[in-house]
Parts: C-alpha cells; structure tokens; sequence
C-alpha cells in the first residue's frame, strides 16, 4: 500500500516537474532558441491517446474472451449466457437468412420517426410559452404530471388505440420525448434576459419579431440538449411497443425468442439493440454539431 | 416658460405597486432638450433614471404626464427614440456586423442594404475587423462600441444613453467619451446621457440635470459654460473643477437630507 502511495506520489512530482520545465522551455526558448526540448505536450498526448485505445482493446477481449472460455469450460451454462461464438453464428444466420434486417429498419424507424415528431411539437409546444403567462401557467403542473407519468405503461391502451402496427411503436416513442423536450425549451424561454426583450421592443420589435430574433435563437440550446436524452427514450419507447404487440421489430425478435427459449437468439436481440442505440446516439451528436453550428446562424 | 425643444418631458409622475404599497419612483420630473443637444441627467442610484428612460423611449406607461417630441406625444410609442440600455445586450448568437443591423432588420430593410450602410460606419469608428467575430470576442470598450452603432444606425434623432461606459476602466472611459463627442459632432443627433460620473457629465454636455434620490425629481438644471470642441485639458481647467465642486455639493446636499 505505502509503496503503491509513494509510485503514485513520485508520479505525481514527476508530472509537475515536467510542467514547470515546459514553462521554463518556453520561457527559455526566448533566450535561447537551442534549448533541449524537457517536456513534449504533444508527443505525452500521443502517448496517452495510444494507451487509452489498447487499454479498451485489452478490456473489450478479456471480457468477450474471458465469456468464451468461461462457457466452453463449463463454468457458465451455456443455456442460459449462450456465448459470443454462437452469438456471433446465430446473428450471421438471422442477417442472411432471416428477417433480422428487417426488424433493424422496423425498430429504428418507429424511434427516428416519434424521436423527430416528439422533439419538433415538443419543441414547439414548449416555446410556445413564451406567448402568455397564464397560458404557461395553467400547463405547467399538468407538463409536470404528463412528464411523471410512467408512459410505457399506457402502452397496451396505445396498442388497442392504434393496432398492433407501425403507428402505435412511434406514437409510444413520441409520447416518451414529447414532454421532456417541451419542459427543456420551456426552460429556455423562462431564462431568456428580459433586457434583451427590452432591447428588441426599443428597436421598435413586435412580438413576433421578439420571438423569432431572440426567444428561439436563445432557447435552441436547452432543446438541443434534449436531443442525447430523447434518442434513448424513444427506442425505450419503440421496444416496448414491440414488446406489446407486434409482428416486426427486434423488440418483437426477443420477445419471441424468450417465448421459444431460444436464448441465443435473444442475446442476438440485445446486441443488436446495443448496437442500434449507439450508431443512433452519435447520429445524435452529429446533428447537435450541424444544428449548433447552422441553426445560430440563421436567426 | 419651457424653451421650445425637441424632447419636452412635462411633469411626469410614475407611481408602482410593491408589496401593496405605492411607491413613487418618479415626482413631477420635467426636462426641456433642444435639438442636437448633448444633456445628462446626473443622481445617485434608484433615483428613477432607467424608468424615466423606460418612458421616453416608449416601453412603460407614466402614471401621469406628457413626453413631447417633434411637436406630439410620443407616449406608449416604442422605437420612436434610440435607446441604448445599460449593459450592450448584444446578442451572442450574431456576429458584430449582424447585431448592430438588427434595428434596420427589424424595420425590414433589406440585409444587404443594410450591411451597406453599416460597415462604412463600422470602419469610421474603430470596429473595422471585428465585423465577422461574436460579441464575446471583444473586449467591453468595443462591446459598447458596437451597441452603440447599432443604436446610432437605427438612425433616429434623439438618443438615450443608460451609462453606457459604467462598466468600463478609466482609461477606456475616456477614449470611449472623446469617441462618443465625435459620433455626436458627425451626426447631430440629440442625446439624453445617464451617468454616475460627475466628470463625465460636465465633459460631454451642454446641460446636466441633477436628479434627487427616491422619488426621482430634478434638483436643479445647470448649463456647462465650457466651449467645444473640448478637449482631455479642458478637464484640469478652473470652470471644469467649480462645476464639479457645484455638483458635489448638490448631491451630497441630496444624500444628507435622507
């Protein structure tokens, strides 16, 4: 323990020597530009950046790997943790032979699509607002229980509102990002600077004018931050849906595997849902990249 | 009694509730400005300076009284003065170039018409190069710079200052003040100046009201003898220090009798 401190402290100065030298090689590199070089930022960042990289790799392979031999030796049961291998097979099969594309398109579009509905009336509905003070008042405690209430659970209800097709999937996924996005902008518009209003009207503004030149511009942050938040709840949304009731979708896949005892299969399910939420979640921050870079611009 | 100018504020009164009760922010305030004047209004703080603003520049409703400009009312009427408020409330979402438009745009004008008419002002005055950064870009001299040529290109005759250089370092100040004389000189506008800065007052005007703390009111109006063009040294010179001493005296005067 005190030598693992004491490596850990000696690191410690070592760095901080290295910081003060660096300064001293900027300053000294002034006087004399033939200095030797004691701390390279850049080549300590190359550095750590490899090591971050294989150290993921390393987890990533003990991990899948340590499964592997776990299962094979015996140590897991292979009925129920299945294990990458077989995963890996069965996933193969369902991608070539079965209907595994199919599903993938099915669930991801019912999330992009009440992802995309959910944010814009959202949006809207909570910029909205702006435009009455009692109007905003009389909403907002029912915006606060309609945002309470656990909405996977009028999933059956939708199901036998809507069938068991498409549309009931995007309006569970609309329902679940509705609401959150509509109390972020709402938080927007709430801290817009009143000055900055004052201004507009002293420029002779309507209040159209105020709310386009001012509340929006202001408010697309808080709605923009909404977005990483929405894309996980409207595939929550859209899986349960399919949980429900449906005949595509890879919530279905699981469901359906489960009920078969398949387990292989449904660990397919939930990789493949792994996979899906995360390609959406940096389709996500890409589109927060392009709208804070375009949309700031425009107003 | 009153000369005949282009701002007559006549006996302005503005009362508000607080916690039910009424409290008076302004008392029967009246100010005369003649066209293309420079005049300040001088007091100590809470003594109704920004909401006298408030009510010439149109946005708040005097509980009684008369704002006069070019011979009507211009009561309740937003946008009919340009009004600089107290922090420059540039929007940081726009470049420079696309904030100090914003009263054209405003007016519909089209952007590049606009743009046509700011930029030469932008190089005139000490923003060239700035005009494609964001307001956070800039230092606070050339932030205040930048809302006031927006104001300025909203092109009115009479101009509010709300202490537009409070903010700023002495040095600063003082180069933004010889700006400001300029940017008057050029463009003959009349311009209503709020400032804590005693100094300030008597180098930039031809006339200061001493306004009296809570309820606001003018204690007295006083004409600054000094010629123009004015210059730093005018500063140092005997008529610039007895008006100060005036001054001082007149509100301290206010401060010991609350």
């Amino acid at each position: 323990m005190t030598s693992a401190g004491e490596k850990l402290h000696l690191q410690k100065t070592s760095s901080d020597d290295g910081k003060t030298g660096r300064v001293q090689t900027e300053t000294a590199s002034v006087r004399l530009p033939g200095h030797r070089i004691l701390y390279d930022e850049k080549a300590e960042q190359k550095k750590r950046r490899l090591q971050v990289r294989l150290g993921r790799l390393i987890v990533g392979v003990v991990l899948f790997g340590g499964w592997e031999i776990l299962v094979r030796v015996g140590v897991l049961d292979s009925y129920y943790w299945s294990c990458p291998s077989a995963i890996l097979k069965t996933t193969w099969i369902q991608l070539t032979t079965g209907s595994l594309w199919n599903d993938i398109l099915y669930t991801s579009g019912s999330t992009i699509l009440g992802f995309l509905t959910g944010t814009f009336f959202g949006a809207l509905l909570g910029l909205s607002f702006w435009w009455s003070k009692s109007y905003a008042g009389i909403s907002e405690p029912y915006l606060i229980i309609l945002n309470a209430l656990p909405k996977l659970a009028l999933g059956p209800v939708l199901v036998i509102l809507f069938g068991i097709g498409f549309s009931s999937k995007v309006i569970l996924a609309f329902l679940m990002t509705v609401i959150t996005t509509a109390l972020y902008a709402y938080s927007g518009v709430k801290s817009v600077d009143p000055a900055m209003e004052t201004l507009l009207y002293s420029l002779g503004a309507k209040r159209y004018q105020v709310f386009n030149k001012v509340v929006v511009p202001w408010s697309l942050p808080w709605i923009i931050s909404s977005l990483r938040v929405n894309i996980a709840l409207a595939l929550a949304g859209a899986i349960v849906g399919e949980f429900i009731a449906s005949s595509h979708g890879v919530g279905r896949m699981v469901i359906y595997a489960g009920t078969i005892l398949d387990i292989n299969l449904v660990w397919v399910g939930v990789f493949v849902l792994s996979i899906l939420s995360m390609v959406m979640y940096c389709g996500v921050v890409l589109l927060e990249k392009w709208l804070s870079k375009h949309l700031t611009n425009i107003h | 009694m009153h000369e005949k100018g282009k701002v007559e504020v006549t006996d302005v009164c503005k009362t508000y509730q607080k916690n039910d009760q009424n409290v008076v922010s302004l008392s029967h305030v009246s100010l005369s400005i003649k066209e293309r004047q420079f005049v300040s209004i001088i007091g100590p703080s809470g003594c109704g300076k920004s909401t006298l603003f408030n009510i010439i520049a149109g946005l708040l409703l005097p509980t009684s009284g008369n704002v006069i400009a070019d011979g009507h009312s211009i009561i309740g009427r937003a946008g009919y003065v340009g009004y600089m408020l107290q922090k420059d409330m540039l929007l940081p979402w726009r470049t420079i170039e696309d904030n100090i438009i914003l009263g054209l745009e405003i007016r519909d004008v089209p952007k590049k018409e606009a743009l046509a008419r700011a930029l030469p002002l932008m190089e005139r005055y000490g923003l060239k190069g700035f005009e494609k950064h964001h307001p956070d870009e800039l230092s606070g001299g050339m932030r205040q710079r930048a809302a006031l040529l927006r104001t300025l290109l909203y092109d009115r005759d009479i101009m509010l200052l709300d202490e537009p250089f409070g903010a700023l370092d002495a040095q600063t100040r003082l180069s933004m003040q010889n700006w400001l004389l300029q940017i008057w000189h050029d463009f003959g506008k009349t311009v209503l100046f709020v400032t804590h800065d005693i100094d300030e007052a008597i180098y930039l005007s031809d006339d200061i009201y001493v306004f009296s703390p809570r309820p606001g009111s003018v204690r007295s109006k006083i004409t600054v003898p000094i010629k123009r063009p004015r210059t730093t040294e005018d500063m140092t010179s005997p008529p610039f220090m007895e008006l100060k001493h005036d001054l001082l005296k007149l509100l301290n005067a206010g401060q010991a009798t609350d």
